[in-house]
């Protein structure tokens, strides 16, 4: 005999199943993806492009920055360069520019500087509030000279996961915000490895797996298409995370 | 267009066969709060159950604004070598089974905070998660907007949810408990009229809930916080907007539950086709007590 608790469990059971083929067609998947673009363009369209992420003061700093993802990237190479205290790394700026640079450690520490504390948020939920020291990005873009096809920056990183390195996109908005910047210090102190040292990024209007660590090359290019799986990021062509990830 | 439809049959029920009884098909519920009721139903349990899931990525709760593994977390769901537990504060809780540690039928242990039943997907995906209820967040979003819109144009809100300030009164509010809990509902026409309780209930969801839940979740997103940095001063700091967001979504649970236990119980073959069709038959007048 059917009760209505059978029916009730029955008809859960059914809409949890229902959910999880939902899930796993491609085109549901495209349906739910395409709030991606809604929220990216609704939140461009609230925000002034120079909107900041709010700061903080020295007392809002979290006692331990956690690192997340890697903490110290599996290879040789980089290795290598730890145990020199970097001063063999260099960043390449390559791409869709006039003059591609090759940058040293300290050349990037000479250049103008500027300190934020800013809340970095995991798209796990927790956040953290650390202070970032280091170059803003658009005068290492300026100084490449960046052409008019350029669409995206490309940050190629040393840490891999399997056979990929991680890497991540954002677009010229982003890149040219007031707050982005290539940091080189955390709360006083030179980047730590599990925090990404020597070099990483900070985007402070997206989400935690968007802050690249372990920089190695910036590339500058007209379209995400041919990289990978081209969706512009390790997790996004990994596990379909959102490459716009302002929420 | 008659929109009450009495029907003059004689009630089946009194023995003692006196009186005819009139139990007329009324118009209760507006098209736009059956649409919006059945969206949100649909809705809610998408967003609450995809929600869990993004919560099981970090099942931590803070105050203030950051807080992770390092920092003093006011609610956590989490499993020792053998059990799960939950805590809040310094109550802990043992969940073993249900929250944070189940052993599954082949002996290996899922110590997940939510357990499958209770997420979208039922596998664990933190992206899958967040794209349904980053998707439908929309819906919920702009259909409260729109019902915003509609209430407040055809009077529905200040003329059927807002308690009135009598109704308020402690006396009131007591009597209505107390029958309330001795399961007496209202009968004949006063059964159109939601009760203080109702009107607390739903007034609640529509305007305290559901909003809070919508700006919590915007003052979650790094984006937002630059956009309109009130957010982040509204809800005391990203974490507190975690924690509010979470408590709130168990208000709505608690809500849907509440709500579909008293569906039952008042004749649920009448409530839902009133939110269907939007025609109630009224509950006959109770027979007087002897």
């Amino acid at each position: 005999m059917i009760t209505r608790r059978t029916l009730l469990a029955g008809s859960a059971a059914s809409l949890l199943a229902g959910c999880d083929k939902l899930t796993d067609s491609d085109s549901f998947r495209g349906i739910l993806r395409s709030a991606e673009g809604l929220t990216m363009r609704a939140q461009r369209l609230v925000s002034d492009r120079q909107a900041l992420a709010r700061e903080f003061g020295q007392a809002d700093i979290s006692p331990i920055f956690r690192s997340n993802g890697t903490s110290m990237p599996a290879s040789e190479a980089y290795r290598l360069l730890a145990a020199g205290a970097f001063t063999d790394w260099r960043l390449a700026v390559d791409g869709l520019v006039r003059r591609p640079l090759s940058l040293s450690i300290d050349q990037i520490r000479r250049m103008p500087r500027q300190t934020q504390i800013t809340r970095h948020d995991c798209v796990e939920g927790w956040s953290a509030i650390g202070k970032w020291t280091g170059v803003p990005l658009h005068l290492i873009l300026d100084a490449a000279g960046l052409r008019q096809e350029a669409r995206y920056i490309v940050f190629h990183c040393a840490d891999t996961f399997g056979d990929r390195p991680y890497y991540e996109s954002i677009d010229l908005i982003d890149a040219f915000h007031p707050q982005t910047i290539l940091a080189w210090a955390l709360n006083d102190r030179y980047l730590q490895i599990p925090n990404g040292a020597p070099l990483r990024l900070r985007v402070e209007r997206q989400l935690g797996y968007k802050q690249a660590k372990y920089l190695m090359r910036i590339e500058a290019r007209d379209s995400l298409a041919g990289l990978w799986d081209g969706k512009g990021g390790f997790w996004e062509d990994s596990n379909d995370y959102e490459w716009y990830a302002g929420i | 267009m008659a929109t009450v439809a009495r029907s003059n049959q004689p009630d089946a029920a009194p023995a003692e066969g006196a009186d005819r009884r009139e139990r007329p098909l009324v118009k209760r519920h507006r098209l736009s709060t059956r649409i919006w009721h059945w969206i949100n139903a649909l809705t809610v349990f998408l967003m609450l159950m995809s929600g869990l899931m993004i919560f099981n990525a970090h099942p931590r709760l803070y105050w203030g604004q950051y807080g992770a593994n390092f920092d003093q977390a006011w609610l956590e769901i989490g499993s020792t070598a053998d059990a799960g537990f939950l805590r809040v504060g310094s109550l802990r809780v043992a969940t073993t089974g249900v929250l944070g540690y189940r052993a599954r039928a082949d002996g290996s242990v899922n110590r997940r905070a939510f357990p499958g039943w209770a997420t979208i997907p039922s596998d664990y995906s933190l992206s899958a998660g967040r794209r349904w209820h980053l998707a439908f967040a929309w819906v919920l979003a702009l259909g409260l907007i729109a019902y915003w819109i509609a209430s407040l144009i055809n009077r529905h809100a200040w003329r059927d949810l807002l308690p009135r300030p009598a109704e308020l009164a402690p006396r009131h509010l007591w009597q209505e408990i107390k029958d309330h809990a001795r399961l007496r509902f209202p009968t004949g026409a006063a059964a159109l009229n939601y009760n203080t309780l109702q009107k607390l209930s739903y007034f609640g969801v529509v305007f305290v809930l559901l909003p809070l839940l919508v700006l919590t979740g915007l003052a979650m997103s790094p984006g937002m916080d630059a956009a309109w940095s009130w957010l982040i001063d509204l809800s005391g700091g990203r974490q507190s907007a975690r924690s509010i967001h979470f408590i709130c979504a168990m208000g709505i649970a608690a809500f849907i539950l509440v709500h579909l236990i008293m569906v039952v119980l008042a004749g649920p073959v009448n409530e839902i086709r009133s939110m269907i069709t939007g025609r109630y038959r009224l509950p006959a007048e109770r027979e007087p007590r002897p």
